[in-house]
């Protein structure tokens, strides 16, 4: 669909500006965001949500701001730096979000990059790295900040405060009131709305470039596929930066006019969770695995009786809790004793994550894990998977009601166009970019000439029209004997035990698959303590004998379910060790979005690699880190590698 | 950080010791100590174990009574201050071992810091509604900003008696500050702490001094700490002063040296 069909369809409101005028008007007392502060939840209007952003697009022409320049904004989601959007767009700038906990050298790539002039920064913090930088960013003049905490002593010029730029704005709005509406009646949906930089698992940031189009049309869908009404509440806690957050809260709440909830701290969103209790909730699958860990430790710290009940429910849960959700077949006495289990055990169990008011909920991003999908649709949570990358504007494959499968991400969304060439998924969707940004060669690589999207993963449409994925095409390999070896496969298998929190095997051209495995420090700590066994720190827990043999017992059942699998037999994990240190994105060793930088990985620690296709029984590594600040620092440690058992092909599960 | 300018800062004098003594039966604490606190700067005592830091912050706060000596605070020479005066006029502290009420929550124990800038009587809290609600509301949101300025906002429910100990020394500075003190004394702020807890405190600490120009006494054992947050230091050995003045020259007093790592027989 071309861009200026697309357009079209939105009708008069077709960019975001321009639905905040319309929301101003339709839904003027509606809550539009809302921020918990000092302990409390403020409400803006969508009517005082204009106003905001009307001083502050004002206030910022006023300080220079001109229509095409390149407008950075790094902080966490607050409604004035959401505005922020909005105001930038509404006088013709391009906003360049960027992820709040990015270092300064990550941030100068992309702020040279993008040639941004100006910068709004949530606080002190991002203010600092910014000024940290400044000198070798010829382009950027101007920065803004929102949190005045700590900034009494600063004294630069190019240095302004938000509420000063607003007042300004306010004040020449009354003057010329005819300006906001000149400027927002210029663009249109196929203007560029913003250039979304991926954090890619591969080599250097790319600019992604979408319209106003792009993201509204996918937004629009997604609201209309789930019947999202103006009442939805949602909570705005993944990076203002990742473009599912954009679509997700800015573009469904511009298009149905919901609220969008901003909790307290980083620290805090839990908490504000269960306070909101929101209709709908998206989130990748480590959050969903987090709840799930945590409800698994603190079962196992509860009384006997509590336990008791737990298992008999959460087994009837299993049994029967899908069915009742999608309205199968269940019989009476199973239907009685589920709505007994909803009083005693599954609405509490909802109530304390803070999920009882939860229609939808969607994860993505990565692979969820079959048990961990199906714990949750068994509880009476809609949970649904779907499939989508920044340069698609996170709108490509969406499950729908009653159709949810577990292994797939659903069919193609409406409108999306979908097929498999050479293994590879590629795509035609209205959320589909226009381009990266300065990278003509990238552009041509991945779009080709009659626009088809390659999405660089590997996949199969299955008989009932449902894609699944398989893993980053560049990642999928084969063994020496011929087996697939997909290593997300595996890896989410294991994923699912509490007990671990990563895990990245090794396979590619090789007899056999090893891995590396990162354990959950809270979950083993904890199992650890009751145990008796004590540790000081991460490296030590790992290297606890207990701790291995515990690991090894996990491999072992998922090995038995790929013994189970003539063709994956071969995959079984053999040697294992536990990493000494947590991945990090400060590293380089984890996207932004928390996803593995195999090559990365694969580079840096070649030694244990080595070690683990060795016959060896512990290795030494010595590696650098980045602190959070910046400063490099090494690290030293002596891992063990253990053996896991494996299994005959076709050998059945043991019970139990 | 950029730090403000010192010329803004008054350089009066808040706080002044003269000639203080303070024995227990035949044990001398504090023989004949003189120092004087400007406002708006951050004053260390340090000195090795027992030279008598703690017994002169009492002394200051109006838990023990020295035997000789007076102490000046604001230009007022006073006799003998109980505790609840020196709260009063605008001094707040911290102690060594923690004191705050383990079961209550932290959001509590730093409301019981605002006890005496709250005006209702008993009659009105009996009532609630009214002068006692509004003035409720208006304590709940000063506390709710030093929650925020310490950021411990997720834990503003826990029972304190939960809480790792470094946060409970947050919170402790948190009732504090709750008292909108003119002077804060610090006992021990960073004992028992890690490397990024420090840090973490050192840096409140700055903020609480920058933004709001609280002068604050500390006493502190880190030297590191002592030597990058403190204006002036005053040295303490077997209850006698050794040495007064910036971190680096008590740094390089032959005297304070001797004092931590002893002399040669």
């Amino acid at each position: 669909m071309a861009n200026s069909d697309r357009a079209a369809s939105l009708g008069a409101h077709d960019t975001f500006p321009k639905l905040l005028l319309r929301n101003a008007e339709q839904f003027a007392t509606r809550p539009a965001f809302r921020l918990k502060e000092l302990g409390i939840w403020r409400t803006w209007t969508w009517a005082e949500t204009l106003e905001q952003t009307r001083s502050l697009a004002l206030g910022m022409h006023l300080i220079g701001l001109k229509r095409g320049d390149k407008v950075a904004i790094v902080g966490a989601n607050r409604p004035l730096l959401y505005c922020a959007f909005d105001a930038i767009e509404a006088i013709g700038a391009i906003p360049v979000p960027l992820y709040a906990d990015s270092v300064a050298d990550e941030m100068k790539f992309v702020l040279e990059h993008a040639e941004a002039r100006f910068a709004i920064c949530e606080d002190q913090e991002q203010v600092d790295k910014i000024l940290s930088i400044k000198d070798e960013l010829p382009k950027m003049e101007v920065l803004v900040y929102e949190d005045p905490r700590g900034m009494r002593g600063y004294t630069q010029v190019f240095l302004h405060d938000i509420a000063t730029v607003q007042e300004t704005g306010a004040k020449h709005h009354e003057s010329a009131p005819e300006f906001f509406l000149d400027e927002v009646a210029k663009c249109s949906g196929e203007d560029l709305l913003g250039i979304f930089y991926t954090s890619g698992t591969t080599g250097k940031p790319k600019g992604v470039m979408l319209s106003h189009a792009n993201v509204l049309e996918s937004a629009r869908h997604l609201a209309e596929m789930d019947g999202m009404t103006p009442h939805e509440d949602i909570l705005a806690y993944l990076p203002l930066a990742w473009i599912g957050d954009h679509v997700y809260s800015m573009g469904e709440g511009h298009v149905t006019g919901f609220t969008v909830n901003c909790p307290e701290s980083s620290d805090t969103v839990m908490l504000d969770l269960r306070d909101l209790g929101p209709t709908a909730f998206f989130s990748p699958p480590a959050i969903f695995e987090g709840f799930l860990t945590q409800i698994q430790i603190r079962m196992e710290d509860a009384s006997p009786f509590k336990r008791k009940l737990y298992n008999y429910f959460m087994g009837l849960a299993k049994r029967v809790g899908v069915d009742v959700l999608e309205g199968g077949n269940v019989g009476l006495g199973d239907r009685l004793m589920y709505q007994i289990g909803e009083w005693m055990m599954y609405g509490p169990l909802k109530n304390n994550l803070g999920l009882s008011r939860l229609r939808v909920a969607y994860t993505g991003g990565a692979p969820l894990g079959e048990e961990l999908f199906n714990f949750y649709r068994s509880i009476g949570i809609n949970l649904k998977q779907l499939y989508g990358q920044t340069e698609s504007s996170a709108y490509a494959t969406l499950q729908r009601n009653g159709d949810v499968r577990l292994d797939t991400v659903g069919p193609p969304c409406p409108d999306v166009e979908m097929r498999i060439e050479e293994g590879e998924i590629q795509l035609k969707s209205p959320g589909s970019f226009i381009g990266y940004f300065k990278n003509e060669d990238a552009t041509k690589e991945t779009l080709t000439g009659d626009g088809w999207f390659k999405t660089g993963d590997a996949g199969i449409m299955d008989d009932a029209g449902h894609l699944r994925v398989i893993d980053r095409a560049k990642d999928v390999g084969t063994m020496n004997d011929g087996t697939l070896f997909a290593p997300q496969y595996i890896e989410n298998k294991l994923k699912f035990f509490p007990f671990i929190k990563e895990a990245v095997a090794h396979g590619d051209k090789r007899d056999t698959v090893t891995m590396f495995v990162i354990i959950d420090l809270e979950a083993v700590g904890n199992w650890a303590e009751r145990k008796g066994l004590s540790y000081s720190n991460f490296v030590d827990l790992a290297n606890i004998d207990e701790v291995q043999t515990l690991v090894a017992e996990c491999i072992e059942e998922v090995n038995q379910g790929l013994a189970s699998d003539s063709a994956l037999a071969s995959a079984q994990v053999t040697r294992f060790l536990l990493l000494h240190k947590e991945f990090d994105a400060d590293d380089g060793e984890l996207t932004r979005t928390r996803k593995v930088r195999r090559s990365l990985i694969a580079d840096r620690y070649e030694t244990l690699i080595n070690a683990l296709y060795s016959d060896v029984d512990k290795v030494d590594i010595e590696n650098e880190m980045t602190f959070e600040d910046g400063r490099k620092g090494t690290m030293k440690a002596t891992l063990k590698i253990s053996q896991a058992k494996t299994f005959s092909a076709g050998e059945l599960k043991k019970a139990g | 950080m950029t730090p403000s300018e010192p010329a803004e800062r008054d350089t009066d004098i808040i706080l002044e010791c003269r000639n203080i003594s303070l024995a227990f039966g035949a044990v001398k604490a504090i023989s004949d100590v003189s120092f004087d606190v400007k406002k708006g700067e951050v004053r260390a005592i340090i000195g090795p174990n027992g030279a008598g830091k703690t017994s002169m912050l009492n002394c200051i706060n109006g838990f023990y009574h020295p035997q000789q000596g007076e102490i000046a605070y604001k230009g007022k020479v006073r006799k003998q201050m109980r505790p609840y005066e020196a709260a009063a006029t605008g001094i707040a502290r911290t102690f060594q071992n923690v004191a705050l009420f383990k079961g209550m929550s932290t959001l509590d124990n730093i409301m019981t810091g605002r006890n005496l800038k709250t005006k209702t009587n008993f009659f009105e809290a009996l009532l609630y509604w009214g002068p006692a609600q509004k003035e409720e509301i208006r304590q709940r949101e000063f506390v709710e900003r030093v929650i925020t300025f310490l950021e411990i906002e997720a834990i503003r429910k826990e029972p304190v008696g939960r809480l790792p100990y470094g946060l409970q020394k947050r919170v402790e500075l948190g009732r504090a500050l709750a008292a909108e003190p003119e002077l804060l004394l610090l006992d021990e702020p960073m004992a028992g702490m890690n490397l990024e807890e420090k840090e973490d405190m050192c840096r409140f600490i700055l903020d609480v001094n920058d933004e709001f120009g609280t002068t604050i006494a500390l006493i502190e054992h880190d030297m590191g700490v002592v030597m990058d947050i403190s204006d002036r230091v005053v040295v303490l050995d077997h209850g006698i002063k050794i040495a007064d003045g910036t971190p680096d020259e008590v740094k390089a007093n032959q005297n304070v040296i001797d004092a931590y790592l002893g002399v040669a027989h």
